[in-house]
């Protein structure tokens, strides 16, 4: 079958320098002197590291836990001793240090015991847990988790899209893994096939690697199962870019802010797909990844490194040539400096680039805009580069964001080919960088501003509250001084209530009777000597109350 | 420390002039073979005034004067000012058309990028405005003798024997002034400037300035929509009107291999600077462009249009782009409410 392709507008064609590397196969980078592992591995979540300093790990260990629903373990990448947990440099634009576990190998590379996992009985559910707790991320560069990718999302998967394209120059690791190991590949497609019940299947290459694409042609007759299309695409950067191949193979095109699940299409890099076979087949979890080292080195090639490996351990591999001034992690087009050769691997770590002043020459000094367009006529997101690049310049952020800054995919095109050498991308990198630190204050702002009104709503509610009570309160008094006059003021009672008191009274009167006829009997037998004697003693207590009146009173 | 992408495409604002330098090249050579080697002079003194009037204005404006100087845009000008005046005007006039382009219409808006309008352009209506006959004055075709020339240029001035209307001129006065009975077909036959289908000598001009302008799009220096849509509205307006009344408005072959409006659509409207720069935008600034030289050369007082029309349409330029942004990836469908 013959897939119709659709074209992305704009896209470069720079020298791909592929065949510097892309001739040696593989090999496995020997064992480094220590492996760094940050705790942030998958980019948007920090990992809760498990161990302590002196503790001994094996190959494959869980190191430390998943935090979070964005977050993936981390494992030992080989077998040694936790030397430290610790801030150390990560590969990040800013050059900051994250905190990383440093293990020690012991050099005998004992792995944990290593169980298949059988996906075919698990619920999509239990296989997506199980490539978090394997720490299965994206390793296109993103580092996104496979296990959200292979999610539902909103509308489920249709298209399972395999990002063999490779379109930065240089790198060649993701083309040596589809011509060594595309079983591997198709294997693990099958398995998020499985998980997500996608339709079907394409992967997509660029035509500039045409052994690859028969490999993996091959592989698919080979595997045998229905609607696997391996497509050819035209070479031409960023035709790799997730949102660029998606339109090249489906003709979709998802805009910014939206998810390929939004269109029930989902694209992973071939190299995900065989960690997550290798994950599910061999119980291993990811802890190493192929990596290209090439550039300004007498030796180029693709290596087979441990997660974590420092970057000066592995330039001796393809020996960095003398005139090599500085080293890129990731390809020319969209790669950051390498801040320090204590740098590790990390699992998005795709390419090591070594550059010299020839190669990569300091551009020259940037000249005015002159609005000549070929910026738009490059720009693969379809923006006018220019204009906002004249926004960005003068602080107008609000104007860059009109046009429509944010669906920059900082993919560098702009500044490949501007004739005035402006660095467009870095212009287009600060307008964001100012526009997110705005929000965030304004975020702040708002927050503070928000409890603000609310404290002063609800001092005016309690106070509103106060007023009704009291209102209430006055409110009731006057009412039961109105019901008190009106009871007051009713001239004539209901009979019930007339023979009620009647009944009340008459009750009184009884009592009161029978206390007179009660009182007198105490005394009523009393002869009269016993009476006089009565009145004597009534009087003595008389006369004492009356001498201990004035005592009582000069005491007071 | 610069930042990603670290390889670059060998470019520059330098290689861009230097290749519409280039492509102007067989319009030169075939100007040279009509009309003498005057424009060679005239080209080499806009050449010399517009790099010492950007040199002066760079230095005022503490600019780095060897950077900007050698971008070549201040040639660029200058050339196109030398073959849009009369070859045989007198020095001074070419002396202060430059100078009006380069310190005003450039250095006082902001110097390279930023100019509104097109400088050759602001010179060519200066002049015209302030010298209308010195600006009228062409060598007539065939007539290369170079000292009669040279002595227009700097000497004291014998024009009559050398001179001559340029077709455009010479139809416009026939139409409007000398003789209401007067046709297209009437005074194209009976004048000596008018060739097989354009001016005598100005067809093969235009022929190979359309020459040069294929270079620059095959360099991809300029796009189709420019001149596509200047050449197409310039045919699509003169022919209409000369379907309807032959005899008061010129053919539409005629319009394009006369006077300057092969040089606009490849080398005038393209300017980027003071262009619109969106393909739909494009094609509305180089239609505009074209009606408006159709309207001034039919009706207005002036022989040729181009100048007006193309700083008219530099200030709509602004406009034009604002409401032609093209729809953003991914956002094409809802391209209809977000404008």
């Amino acid at each position: 079958m013959i897939a119709k392709l659709f074209r992305f507008k704009g896209g470069v064609k720079p020298a791909s320098h592929k065949d510097e590397s892309a001739n040696v196969p593989i090999r496995v980078a020997p064992l480094p002197s220590k492996l760094v592992i940050p705790l942030r591995q998958s980019a948007r979540a920090m990992a809760r590291c498990l161990v302590q300093p002196g503790q001994i790990v094996l190959k494959g260990e869980m190191i430390a836990a998943a935090e979070g629903p964005m977050c993936t373990v981390v494992h030992a990448p080989t077998s040694g001793t936790v030397r430290s947990i610790e801030p150390q440099p990560v590969p990040h634009p800013s050059g900051l240090p994250a905190p990383s576990i440093v293990i020690e190998p012991d050099g005998e590379d004992r792995w944990i015991d290593r169980k298949a996992f059988d996906f075919r009985s698990a619920t999509s559910q239990e296989t997506r847990n199980y490539l978090r707790d394997c720490g299965v991320v994206g390793l296109g560069g993103a580092g996104f988790p496979s296990h959200v990718k292979l999610g539902p999302g909103e509308k489920g998967i249709e298209t399972l899209i395999l990002n063999g394209a490779e379109c930065e120059p240089w790198i060649t690791c993701d083309d040596r893994l589809m011509r060594e190991r595309a079983d591997a590949i198709l294997a693990g497609a099958s398995i998020m096939r499985h998980i997500t019940g996608a339709r079907r299947v394409l992967v997509g290459i660029e035509d500039n690697k045409p052994q690859a694409i028969e490999s993996m042609r091959a592989a698919v007759q080979k595997l045998g199962e229905p609607d696997i299309d391996v497509v050819a695409i035209p070479t031409r950067y960023p035709a790799g870019g997730e949102k660029q191949l998606i339109r090249v193979l489906t003709g979709i095109e998802i805009p910014y802010g939206k998810l390929g699940t939004h269109f029930g299409v989902q694209c992973f890099n071939v190299g995900s797909a065989a960690a997550i076979h290798r994950a599910i087949a061999h119980g291993e979890p990811l802890i190493s990844r192929v990596l290209t080292l090439s550039g300004n080195m007498a030796h180029p090639g693709n290596f087979e490194v441990l997660i974590g490996t420092p970057v000066g351990e592995l330039l001796p591999l393809a020996e960095p040539r003398a005139d090599t001034n500085r080293y890129l992690v990731g390809g020319p087009m969209m790669g950051v400096v390498l801040q320090s050769l204590e740098t590790p691997v990390i699992k998005g770590t795709n390419c090591i680039l070594a550059g010299s002043p020839s190669l990569f020459p300091t551009p020259p000094p940037e000249m005015p805009c002159i609005r000549c367009g070929e910026c738009a006529k490059v720009c693969p997101a379809e923006l006018q580069p220019f204009e906002m690049y004249w926004y960005s310049r003068a602080r107008i952020f609000g104007k860059a964001q009109e046009y429509s800054l944010f669906d920059c995919i900082e993919c560098g095109c702009c500044s490949y080919v501007c004739p005035s050498r402006i660095p467009l991308v870095d212009y287009f990198r600060f307008a964001k960088g100012e526009i997110w630190a705005r929000e965030k204050e304004k975020a702040a702002a708002d927050l503070a501003r928000e409890r603000y009104e609310f404290r002063l709503a609800r001092e005016e509610r309690e106070k509103a509250e106060k007023a009704a009570k009291l209102a209430a309160k006055t409110a009731a008094g006057r009412e039961k001084a109105a019901v008190a006059i009106a009871v007051a003021e009713k001239p004539a009672t209901t009979p019930e209530e007339d023979a009620k008191k009647a009944m009340i009274a008459a009750a009184l009167e009884r009592a009161k009777a029978q206390k007179e006829q009660a009182h007198p009997e105490n005394v009523s037998d009393l002869t009269p000597e016993q009476q006089a004697e009565i009145a004597a003693i009534e009087n003595r207590r008389a006369e004492i109350r009356e001498m201990a009146k004035p005592h009582v009173r000069q005491d007071d | 420390m610069n930042n990603s992408p670290y390889s670059l495409k060998p470019a520059s604002v330098r290689s861009v002039m230097l290749r519409v330098l280039l492509a102007l090249l067989p319009g030169i050579a075939v100007y040279v073979w009509f009309f003498g080697a005057a424009i060679l002079v005239q080209i080499a003194l806009a050449s010399i005034t517009a790099l010492i009037a950007e040199a002066a204005m760079l230095k005022l404006r503490g600019k780095p004067v060897a950077m900007f100087l050698g971008d070549g845009s201040a040639l660029v000008t200058a050339w196109l000012i030398a073959l849009t005046f009369p070859p045989i005007a007198p020095w001074w006039v070419t002396v202060v058309g430059v100078l009006a382009a380069i310190v005003i219409a450039k250095h006082l808006y902001g110097g390279l990028g930023q100019n509104p309008f097109n400088p050759a352009m602001v010179a060519f209506a200066l002049m015209i405005v302030a010298y209308p006959q010195l600006m009228s004055q062409w060598p007539a075709v065939g007539f290369t003798d170079f000292a009669p020339q040279l002595n227009a240029i700097f000497g004291p001035r014998q024009l009559d024997a050398i001179t001559m209307a340029t077709p455009l001129d010479a139809l416009r006065t026939a139409l409007h002034t000398a003789d209401a009975r007067a046709t297209v077909a009437g005074v194209l036959g009976s004048n000596a400037t008018f060739g097989n289908i354009g001016g005598k000598g100005w067809e093969w001009i235009a022929a190979a300035y359309c020459l040069g302008g294929a270079y620059l799009l095959q360099q991809r220096i300029i796009t189709w929509h420019l001149p596509a849509a200047f050449l197409g509205a310039l045919l699509l307006v003169s022919g209409g009107f000369s379907l309807v009344d032959a005899e008061r408005f010129a053919a539409p072959s005629f319009h394009i291999f006369t006077g300057g409006a092969m040089l606009a659509a490849f080398f005038i409207v393209t300017d980027p600077v003071s262009g619109a720069t969106t393909p739909k935008g494009k094609l509305i600034f180089a239609a505009g462009a074209a009606l408006l030289t159709w309207i001034i050369r039919s009706f207005g007082a002036y022989p040729d249009g181009i100048a007006f029309a193309v700083l008219l349409m530099n200030i709509a330029a602004p406009l034009i782009d604002i409401h032609t942004q093209p729809p953003v990836f991914g956002h094409k469908r809802q391209d209809g409410d977000s404008t």
